[in-house]
């Protein structure tokens, strides 16, 4: 009987190891739901779409004079196409018609502080954050 | 039973081993990573078409990019602007003998000579306003995103 202890160890951490590798590397690595919590409790408070909505639709001062709004390559309506400023198209926002939004954190994090820095001249700050991705899974 | 198990880790090894060379190789490719960075927000620009010297001073000032912030990780720039110098097109090419390459080279393709030489005759005005910019190469060019631009 001693004998199977080795090979079934090693069995199990082989599954353990092909599985837990990937998942760690893998894109999809959150969510909407857990991305607005974690914003949400660094800011102390809960994410506000209509707070989302307004921050998302206005015009900004402070960042480059070429995008002004969020709305500049996203446009008014967040379940419809956007366009970079050199014409290609972007995907709707708005995760109910497109289900791979706000579901990596690595891109999360690099659009934020890209697209906040060039609207804003600043990072977005957690609340603000979380009222926008509030808003924008709530459509 | 010994016998079994070793055959079962056995089928293991090698039916999964894929799946963690590939999961170790989790940074990708200097050139897949150039393609996944630099065609966000308009098609990855072939590095042929610009010296080495106009990739460094392209990368080196992402935060500031053509009047928007494309930075990246340290990680990913340092491994981007590796793969765009070695692809990069010779620098003592006759396109670029106007630039002070060391101080002031080109920052755009649509800048070159040859480009707008190219482009200035044979664009119609209606096919310019269609494609928004002339950075926007894949509105008139449809193999630009394989590199192609003598489709037409
Ligand atoms: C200059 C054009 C531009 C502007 C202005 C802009 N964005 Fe973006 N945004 C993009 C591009 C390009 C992407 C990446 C492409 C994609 O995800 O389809 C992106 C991606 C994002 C993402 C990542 C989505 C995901 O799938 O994880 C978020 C969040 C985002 N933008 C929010 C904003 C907010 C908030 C503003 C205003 C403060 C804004 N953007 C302004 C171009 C822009
Ligand atoms: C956040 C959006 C964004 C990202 C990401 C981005 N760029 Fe750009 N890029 C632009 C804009 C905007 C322009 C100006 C286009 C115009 O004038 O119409 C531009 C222009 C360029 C041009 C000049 C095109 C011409 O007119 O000849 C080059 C070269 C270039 N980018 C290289 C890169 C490289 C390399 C990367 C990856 C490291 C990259 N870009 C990533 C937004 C971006
Ligand atoms: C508004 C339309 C338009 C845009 C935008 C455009 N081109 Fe062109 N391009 C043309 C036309 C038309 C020609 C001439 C016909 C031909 O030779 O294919 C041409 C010719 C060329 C040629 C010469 C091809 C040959 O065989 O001689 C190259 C190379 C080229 N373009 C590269 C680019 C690149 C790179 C971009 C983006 C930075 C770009 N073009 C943007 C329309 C366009």
């Amino acid at each position: 009987m001693k004998p199977t202890l080795k090979p079934t160890l090693l069995f199990n951490l082989l599954i353990a190891g092909a599985f837990i590798v990937p998942m760690a590397s893998q894109a999809q690595d959150t969510s909407p739901a857990a991305l607005i919590e974690t914003f949400s409790l660094e800011a102390g408070r809960a994410g506000d779409a209509t707070a989302g909505q307004a921050f998302f639709l206005a015009t900004h001062s402070g960042g480059k004079p070429d995008t002004p709004s969020c709305t500049t390559c996203h446009t008014m309506d967040p379940t419809k196409n956007g366009q970079a400023r050199t014409g290609k198209v972007i995907e709707p926002m708005a995760s109910s018609v497109n289900p791979a939004r706000f579901t990596d954190s690595g891109k999360i994090t690099k659009w934020f502080r890209r697209n906040c820095n060039s609207v804003l001249g600043r990072e977005c700050t957690p609340g603000e954050k979380a009222d926008v991705l509030a808003w924008l899974s709530s459509l | 039973m010994y016998r079994l198990m070793a055959l079962v880790a056995f089928a293991a090894i090698s039916f999964l081993s894929p799946a963690l060379v590939s999961a170790q190789d989790a940074t990708p490719s200097p050139e897949a990573q150039f393609t996944e960075e630099c065609s966000a927000c308009h098609l990855a620009y072939p590095a042929f078409f610009l010296p080495k010297e106009s990739w460094s001073a392209i990368m080196n000032t992402l935060p500031d990019h053509f009047g928007e912030d494309a930075s990246l990780d340290d990680g990913a720039l340092k491994a981007i602007e590796g793969y765009l110098v070695k692809h990069a097109a010779r620098s003592n090419r006759r396109a670029f003998r106007k630039y002070d390459l060391e101080t002031a080279p080109p920052l755009r393709i649509t800048e070159l000579g040859w480009f707008t030489h190219e482009h200035d005759h044979e664009v119609s005005r209606s096919a310019k306003k269609r494609a928004g910019s002339m950075s926007n190469c894949a509105a008139c060019h449809r193999g630009a995103e394989r590199g192609y631009f003598d489709d037409d």
